[in-house]
């Protein structure tokens, strides 16, 4: 067994855990976060998609051992004082959701997109999701829920930016 | 009208696209699904699953994975049948010429499928039940597999069942025989063709899984499970499991798709209710995603032939298809229907066609048992006569479009029964094609692909039109499928209930039999209540039947049914309540009832609306029980069962405009148009939702998927590494579009979308990538469209030119 | 989707990584680098080692450096820091062009260019491009470093020169020169986005013909191979589209359709059919961005 620590969306956490056991195994069972879901086994889903020091990673195919001093971050930190984040929002309003199951990875991977390019066009949302499947929804109300959320974090920043040359 | 008013409007009405209520939980991770569910000294199961597709078992050893630190127990099909489980999984619908065969829940002496359960081993920790499963050692003889079910007819085949012979488990016909004879023997010419509709893998996002718990004093069993009809598998694993009915409780928490994966009975929740039983500890499953590879139910596998008589002028004089189906190693507990009567009923598809027969056989085949998956049978159906419709069209060299419209059945005809005694109850098929070709400007895209072939570049366009049937109904057809035998797995039919309760402050609970899993019923069912009794959608709280002890009792979400059949009952259930609250109100307002009117959530005097009492009021005073009729028994609550008349037949029109690049065999879709009459849509917002996810399974069909099984029998395709579930780039952008023919018989007008997206793609797409080809003498493309399908294609046109 | 136990160690040092490769130099080991490839099989049992040295904190691998005419990538330089890198784009085209196309972003997150290479999967997008790149792979052993030139480097499916116990520590890249253009395409495997066939190349040239030429593969046979014919059919043509289309006609002058990989992403035909058109393509962009960029100097 082996003792790590990690920060997991802003709270810091040990825990004694078998090398071979698996980040998001560790996130659902020993933290107990709903959030990140395992959907395949092959790294292929997504679904299991969290932040690991900024970066989306997927939490089945890194070693809960690995993630020993790092900072996590799952969907369930991406509101804030019980605010959606605008990713969150849009999703709602979009209808980019049905069963829910891909969700909280998707999310996580379209925030990431949306850090590294703030204004991405339809195809780039596209394929900045291709490590994300989803069954339900045909991803069209998906990237236009991320398409929305660009635009609202956009009038924010540039709002912020506003108020700063002032 | 205030501003506020029209707000509230706005809110609830029947029709407005508003935001769903399941998703503030789903989108901030509070969602609960099968693996979130914690219980005090729960252990973990594993099963061990056959990698052979054919083989006597001669021998299980579990000692040394007994003996492995951590493990409580493995067992075997002699366990189970050593405590008195029956263990058999029946079939529920039936067709009177069905064999009997061995569906157990652990393989006994003998494994037909890869993937067959035929251990579990259960440990404290989910990885050291893994570990042991390699521990069990099992002396298989591997015999002879079959697994094209053509194959599988043939004298020299493999037996898969002793006691069923030549492999058939069922056939099957319907139709008339010598009209179609007659038909084609006086038409001026046939088309036909025969193709493979391949086996799909569900592949919903959750894998399948469960957690049981029972208590030995009380003897109750709680399984927690994905379920799109908990009531029938309650009613199953009591006689699976030997256990009594009403100490089962099914609990379904959020589940992660199912597209009718999650609504058959399988072995995998069975066997851990029995673990939980043996070991007096709850016990959680969760298959892994190559687990589910294997035994999650697959969809389609039918080689199916078409023919069809046509008159030189485009007249359709009769239809004939046949169809052999590989139904797997076991007969799935709803493996009848895909070949059957999900299939024919549909055959006239939008045309009038005077003769149609149909034929039909399954065959056990070493393959993972098939079942319904969205589009069940119903998009072997279209796929079959949409292409016939194609190939007609070149026979007559008559425009597609042209050839459709001269067959549609006219919008006057309806209700229309048909060849195959289906009564369509609306449709306006003609609106539908007009509508998706005027969006495409067809006209001027027939112009383009004739001058693009100048250049050397290959556009097509293809039409699929369809009929789906959703929510199965009259109760009478019930006896048809065999479910009111007195020995029949699930004794049922198929109607739908409600109830809704108005409490004393207006805010409202309503309980429906339906169970959805992410077709955002808790919403839809809501705006039908607040529409029809004039509330706030946000005060309307929805119960589904996911609970089979504390929930009323319902048929599920399945079949297209949770709008038409789940909506039917809670509006009856609403129209109750109203009249409830009207004999209040006219109490309270000292008035006669029939004087009374409703609106907007108040009654008030006809003539007189000064004065008024709203429905709050009268649930406040029905629950006080002061001021109500004398006969009148207090509170403000009213049950609904919902049997309607006849099904709902929804219809779609879809073109696909595709380019073909011949020199890497790549299909670019170029724009997908879906137009879709699903009747009255309660939240056009989750209409288009339901069109996008079918719509992109059914390009999954035509361009991707496929279960590839090698000559033994060995799934090749066993993980998303090698099974291309669509990714968001690898699909185009969906125009959605609808016509509006309410179903006569349903009381909100509703018919059923589920199917629908994955019905008209493949037809579309095979139709569009097809017309494209034409100049290279190319009739006919097998699905999945891939690389290997075109480029031999056009290799073997070249070779034949 | 649950590994089977093994020992773990975190090496904070290349020396450390050699001395516990040779500590259980009888034991299954395995080096975890990114994960992306070794995890997924660990996770369906396919591989089951005893032992597992983490080898993420070797921070001296880490990072691209700029010496003289070549780019030198650490081993353990995760894929994203390629990509993000306009000097690689710049320099080693087709190593970055190659490395945009793997997976997807988390997975470009995690994996390492050193894990890829050391792994050499014949469907994976960087090693033609490497080896079209003449790159040389450095490697550490208990007794010294030593370089092993890329058309050395690939034997086999998932085999490479790579002696046991030896670390890949750094990958040497010569740098595109004045009038030097590269590219990498390919046609991806709809499930993973692996190369079912991706054809990666360099074209030296003095701005109006081609000088030599380096064209390798992925996905054609069971490791990156060059493709010699089509170089040859290169060499000394002028810098004009026409020659990419008329060099491709020698993809196949060596290489036995029946040789070709053949399995349920592609038939080996039809392999063979994409493996001409993807060396055409590839060559015309290459061409194409040769003489821009020729004419960008002058």
């Amino acid at each position: 067994m082996h003792d790590i620590e990690l920060t997991v969306n802003g709270d810091e956490y040990q825990l004694e855990v078998e090398p071979r056991k698996l980040l998001v195994h560790a996130l659902k069972e020993d933290i107990g976060l709903k959030g990140p879901n395992i959907g395949c086994e092959s790294s292929l889903c997504g679904a299991c998609t969290v932040h690991m020091d900024g970066d989306a990673a997927k939490s089945c195919t890194v070693l809960a051992v690995q993630a020993d001093d790092t900072e996590i971050k799952t969907v369930e930190g991406l509101t804030e004082n019980g605010q959606l984040h605008p990713l969150q929002e849009s999703f709602r309003e979009e209808h980019g959701l049905q069963c829910g199951y891909c969700t909280p990875g998707m999310l996580m991977t379209a925030n990431e997109l949306l850090e590294r390019n703030s204004d991405p066009d339809q195809a780039e949302i596209r394929e900045g999701l291709e490590g994300n499947l989803c069954r339900c929804t045909g991803y069209q109300n998906i990237v236009n829920a991320v398409e929305s959320a660009a635009e609202k974090m956009s009038v924010a920043t540039d709002g912020g930016r506003t108020n700063h040359d002032e | 009208m205030t501003s506020e008013r029209a707000q509230k409007d706005e809110e609830h009405v029947f029709g407005s696209a508003i935001d769903r209520q399941e998703d503030p939980r789903l989108l901030t991770g509070r969602g609960t699904y099968i693996d979130d569910i914690q219980k005090p000294r729960m252990v973990h199961m594993a099963i061990l699953r056959s990698p052979h597709a054919h083989a006597q078992i001669n021998n299980i050893d579990t000692n040394a994975a007994e003996a492995m630190e951590g493990v409580l127990a493995a067992y075997t099909w002699d366990d189970l049948e050593a405590a008195g489980v029956p263990g058999n999984i029946p079939s529920i619908y039936n067709v009177p010429d069905q064999q009997d065969a061995d569906h157990p829940v652990l393989a006994r002496e003998k494994v037909r499928y890869q993937g067959k359960p035929v251990a579990v081993v259960i440990a404290e920790d989910r990885y050291i039940a893994h570990d042991a499963r390699e521990l069990i050692d099992i002396d298989y003889q591997p015999l002879e597999a079959v697994v094209d079910p053509i194959e599988a007819t043939k004298t020299d085949a493999p037996t898969l069942h002793e006691n069923v012979e030549d492999n058939v488990a069922f056939t099957w016909e319907v139709g008339d025989s010598d009209a179609v004879d007659e038909a084609f023997a006086d038409a001026d010419r046939t088309v036909g063709f025969e193709s493979v509709n391949q086996r799909l893998v569900p592949n919903a996002m959750e894998p399948r899984g469960a957690v049981a718990e029972f208590d030995a004093v009380t003897e109750e069993l709680t399984v927690h499970m994905g379920s799109q009809n908990p009531f029938d598998h309650e009613e199953i694993m009591s006689k699976v499991l030997g256990h009594p009915k009403g100490r089962i409780r099914i609990v379904v928490p959020d589940v992660g798709g199912a597209f009718g994966s999650k609504s058959m009975y399988y072995p995998g929740e069975t066997l851990t209710a029995f673990c939980a039983k043996q070991l007096d500890r709850p016990v959680k499953w969760v298959e892994t995603r190559s687990g589910a590879f294997k035994s999650d139910e697959q969809g389609r596998g039918q080689v199916i032939e078409g023919e069809l008589a046509v008159d030189e002028d485009g007249t359709i004089r009769g239809l004939q298809v046949k169809t052999t189906a590989g139904i797997g190693g076991d007969l799935s507990s709803k493996g009848v229907v895909a070949p059957t009567t999900t299939f024919a009923p549909l055959l006239s598809q939008q045309y009038e066609i005077p003769a149609i027969h149909f034929q039909s056989r399954g065959m056990f085949t070493n393959a993972v048992p098939t079942a319904p998956y969205r589009g069940v049978g119903m998009a072997e159906s279209a796929f079959t006569v949409e292409r016939l419709m194609a190939l007609a069209a070149r026979e007559l060299d008559m425009d597609p479009a042209e050839f459709r419209q001269k067959n549609f059945i006219p919008s006057e005809a309806f209700p229309y029964e048909t060849a195959v005694g289906s009564f369509y109850d609306s449709g306006d098929y003609e609106a539908g094609l007009d509508k998706a070709l005027d969006l495409v400007d067809y006209e001027e895209l027939r112009e383009r692909q004739t001058a693009l072939r100048e250049e050397g570049r290959y556009l097509g366009i293809g039409i699929g039109c369809f009929v789906v049937a959703g929510g199965f109904a009259p109760s009478a057809a019930s006896e048809m499928l065999g479910l009111t035998d007195p020995d029949a797995a699930v004794r049922k039919s198929f109607w739908e209930s409600s109830t809704i309760r108005v409490h004393e402050t207006g805010e409202v609970t309503a309980y429906c039999g339906t169970a959805s899993h992410g077709q955002g019923s808790e919403t839809t069912h809501a705006q039908v209540i607040a529409d029809t009794l004039g509330v706030s959608v946000e005060d309307v709280e929805i119960i589904e039947g996911k609970d089979t002890k504390n929930a009323p009792y319902g048929t599920g979400t399945v079949g297209d049914r949770g709008a038409s059949m789940g909506g039917g009952a809670l509006a009856k259930s609403a129209e109750k309540v109203i009249d409830k609250a009207r004999r209040i109100a006219a109490n309270q307002l000292e008035v006669a009832e029939e004087d009374v009117e409703f609106e907007d959530g108040e009654f008030f005097i006809r003539g007189a609306p000064g004065k008024s009492v709203t429905l709050q009021e009268a649930a406040d005073q029905s629950y006080l029980a002061t001021n109500i009729p004398e006969d009148m028994e207090p509170g403000l609550e009213a049950t609904s069962y919902y049997d309607p008349a006849n099904m709902t037949w929804a219809s779609g029109s879809y073109v696909a405009i595709v380019e073909v690049d011949t020199q890497i065999g790549k299909i670019d879709i170029k724009r997908f148009v879906a137009i879709d009459d699903c009747g009255k849509q309660i939240n056009p917002k989750i209409v288009e939702g339901q069109v996008h996810g079918g719509v992109v399974q059914g390009i999954g069909q035509a361009l991707y998927e496929e279960a590839i099984y090698d000559k033994d029998g060995s799934l090749l395709t066993e993980s998303l590494q090698d099974y291309p579930v669509p990714k968001a780039a690898q699909v185009p952008r969906i125009d959605v579009d609808s016509t509006v023919t309410p179903s006569p018989h349903n009381p909100i007008g509703a018919k059923g979308i589920g199917h629908s997206g994955a019905v008209g793609p493949q037809p579309a797409i095979v139709n569009a990538v097809t017309d494209a080809l034409q100049p290279f003498g190319i009739e006919h493309l097998e699905m999945p469209l891939t690389v290997d399908t075109v480029l031999q294609a056009l290799h073997d046109a070249e070779e034949g030119l | 989707m649950y590994p089977a136990p093994f020992e773990y160690y975190r090496a904070d040092s290349v020396r450390e990584v050699l001395e516990l490769l040779e500590d259980h130099a009888d034991e299954e080991t395995e080096l975890l680098a990114g994960g992306h490839a070794l995890l997924p099989r660990m996770k369906m049992r396919q591989d089951s080692p005893d032992v597992l040295i983490d080898i993420n904190e070797l921070d001296d691998i880490i990072g691209i450096g700029h010496d003289g005419g070549e780019t030198i990538f650490g081993a353990l330089t995760r894929y994203v820091d390629i990509v993000d890198s306009d000097r690689v784009w710049e320099d080693c085209t087709p190593i970055a062009e190659a490395t945009a196309t793997i997976g997807d972003v988390q997975v470009r997150n995690m994996g390492t260019i050193g894990g890829n290479i050391a792994h050499s999967n014949p469907a994976s997008d960087p090693p033609a491009a490497v080896l079209a790149s003449n790159a040389q792979i450095v490697c550490q052993g208990l007794d010294g470093e030593r370089e092993i030139n890329a058309d050395d480097f690939f034997v086999d499916a998932y085999s490479t020169a790579l002696k046991e116990h030896e670390l890949l520590t750094r990958i040497h890249v010569p740098n595109l020169e004045k009038n030097d253009a590269g590219a990498y395409v390919k046609h991806p495997i709809p499930s993973t986005g692996s190369a079912l066939i991706g054809v990666a190349t360099i074209l030296h040239t003095d701005g109006e013909a081609i000088e030599s030429a380096r064209v390798a593969v992925n996905g054609a046979m069971d490791h990156t191979i060059r493709l010699e014919p089509v170089e040859e059919a290169l060499t000394d043509e002028p810098l004009e589209a026409n020659t990419a289309v008329s060099a491709a006609d020698h993809v196949t002058n060596n290489l036995e359709v029946g040789m070709l990989q053949d399995d349920i992403h592609a038939s080996n035909g039809s392999r063979a059919k994409l493996l001409e058109e993807y060396a055409e393509r590839a060559l015309a962009i290459a061409v194409d961005r040769a003489l821009d960029s020729s004419k960008a100097m002058t």
